[in-house]
């Protein structure tokens, strides 16, 4: 299964709930696209809910950085939440977590933007 | 021990099919579920630098995928046919200057889920990488 993502407003925070591989290929290409889409209509409150991501590999971490230089450079910004073990693991791998911000809770990452 | 080999076509597909087939051979050898993922993922991470940085998708090329399994580890070889690799040429994904860049990150995940990683020209041309992960005492 490819990853499969939709976007849901949550007050003035776009919540982009993924689900499924963020990998090389159409994992990480529909990834980058979303997130260019939404910056591009000025959306700059993302939040990444990656609670029902299975895997990413190093493509995948490259999207996310590369989706977080895009809404930074936009203005805004993206924040991650719902990361499972083995995701946040990778952060740590990669050093990204002193990068991403991120929550457990949705509602608390959602405050986080105010 | 068990061997196999598995010759493979230089598209995505192949990295998908050699990531299922260590991380079946992985369950056999009797690795935990997070060990399998983590072999799984720097055997898919390989494969992806032998098909698009090795073997530049060419049709012309092939992946060569070696599993050995036996009672002690699991070693995975992955050949391409392309034109080599410096990895001193690669920048340090976690120098701060990097963080954001994004790509390399590839040989740091490998290195951080197996426990022997061998970089070296593979015979008659082209890369070869060489993982080993051993099973724990448990």
């Amino acid at each position: 299964m490819s990853v499969k993502l939709t976007s849901r407003q949550v007050g003035d925070v776009t919540v982009i709930d993924a689900a499924g591989r963020i990998t090389l290929g159409e994992g990480a290409s529909a990834f980058r696209d979303m997130i260019r889409d939404l910056a591009a209509k000025g959306n700059k409150k993302l939040l990444l809910n990656l609670g029902e991501v299975s895997y990413i590999d190093s493509s995948g971490i490259g999207e996310m950085v590369s989706g977080f230089t895009t809404v930074t450079n936009n203005g805004g910004q993206l924040k991650l939440v719902g990361l499972s073990k083995r995701v946040k693991d990778l952060l740590q791998i990669t050093k990204l977590y002193t990068v991403f911000e991120v929550y457990d809770d949705e509602a608390d990452a959602v405050r986080s933007f105010h | 021990m068990e061997k196999t080999h598995t010759t493979l076509d230089s598209t995505l597909d192949s990295v998908d099919k050699a990531e299922d087939l260590v991380m079946k051979e992985a369950a056999a050898a009797g690795f935990d579920e997070d060990e399998q993922q983590q072999i799984g993922m720097a055997v898919r991470e390989c494969a992806v630098n032998a098909v698009v940085h090795g073997n530049r998708y060419s049709k012309n090329k092939k992946v060569h995928l070696d599993i050995e399994r036996s009672k002690e580890s699991l070693a995975v070889t992955i050949g391409d046919e392309g034109a080599g690799f410096d990895m001193g040429s690669l920048p340090d994904p976690l120098a701060p200057e990097n963080l954001l860049r994004q790509s390399g990150r590839g040989l740091l995940l490998i290195r951080a889920f197996m426990d022997e990683f061998d970089l070296h020209p593979r015979p008659g041309g082209g890369t070869e990488v060489r993982l080993v992960k051993h099973l724990p005492n448990r």
